[in-house]
């Protein structure tokens, strides 16, 4: 299991080959990325800035809590922070497990408990006005 | 005691710092210390019950802090 914070591009085919293993028969990968649109308001990219080592603290118990349900540690994500661009991937999880139905709910678990808990925050900038922090988007208009 | 307190983002922005040294009695707790924040200038802009950490672990308002505590105002997360 890792977890990291990161400022630069992610690979998300790094993260795949980093929880291959022949004992594994699934492998979810989940990219969220820097969308046009928020709440009806066109954006031209994010600014995400974080508490950095608490944000990676905080992963790491997540992917510890992770690993505990859904009996994997073959579990990867990064969470890029700084100047991002539309379509940009903001966040990428890799779960591998020897079945899907694990393999998918345990990313899920992943990406709702961070979108949650880590003290990351984003700054959208748009086509017609000023940047604005955005608060937390949980459910319908997360990706 | 003086305690270190960061903030970021949005309060951050509000109170024009992303670190404070706030001198504190001895035995002061979480409130104690966001009570001192809201009194600052722009304090009013940080609501009365945000989310706190103390040594990067989610803290609740009665936590006691010592000089060598690290506290932080943590703006409703938008990480993902």
């Amino acid at each position: 299991m890792r977890g990291a914070i990161v400022d630069r591009p992610i690979d998300p085919a790094a993260l795949l080959a980093e929880v291959a293993s022949p004992s594994n028969g699934a492998t979810v990968l989940f990219v969220g990325t820097v969308r046009d649109m928020n709440d009806g308001t066109r954006v031209t990219g994010l600014d995400y800035t974080a508490y950095r080592a608490m944000a990676e603290r905080e992963l790491r118990d997540i992917l510890a809590e992770a690993g505990e349900r859904f009996a994997t540690s073959d579990i990867v994500v990064e969470h890029r922070i700084g100047a991002l661009g539309l379509g940009d991937a903001s966040v990428v999880i890799a779960v591998a497990h020897p079945h899907r139905g694990e393999a998918y709910e345990a990313s899920r678990y992943v990406i709702e408990e961070l979108k949650g808990r880590l003290p990351i925050w984003k700054r959208e900038h748009y086509a017609d006005r000023k940047p604005e922090w955005v608060a937390a988007t949980i459910g319908a208009s997360s990706p | 005691m003086t305690v270190r307190v960061l903030l970021f983002a949005s309060y951050a922005d509000a109170i024009g710092a992303s670190e404070l040294s706030l001198k504190l009695p001895a035995g002061a707790r979480v409130r104690d210390v966001l009570s001192r924040v809201k009194e600052l200038a722009a304090g009013k802009r940080i609501p009365d019950h945000p989310l706190v950490a103390v040594n990067e672990r989610y803290a609740d308002e009665n936590q006691q802090v010592t000089a060598s505590d690290e506290v932080a105002i943590i703006p409703p997360v938008a990480g993902g």
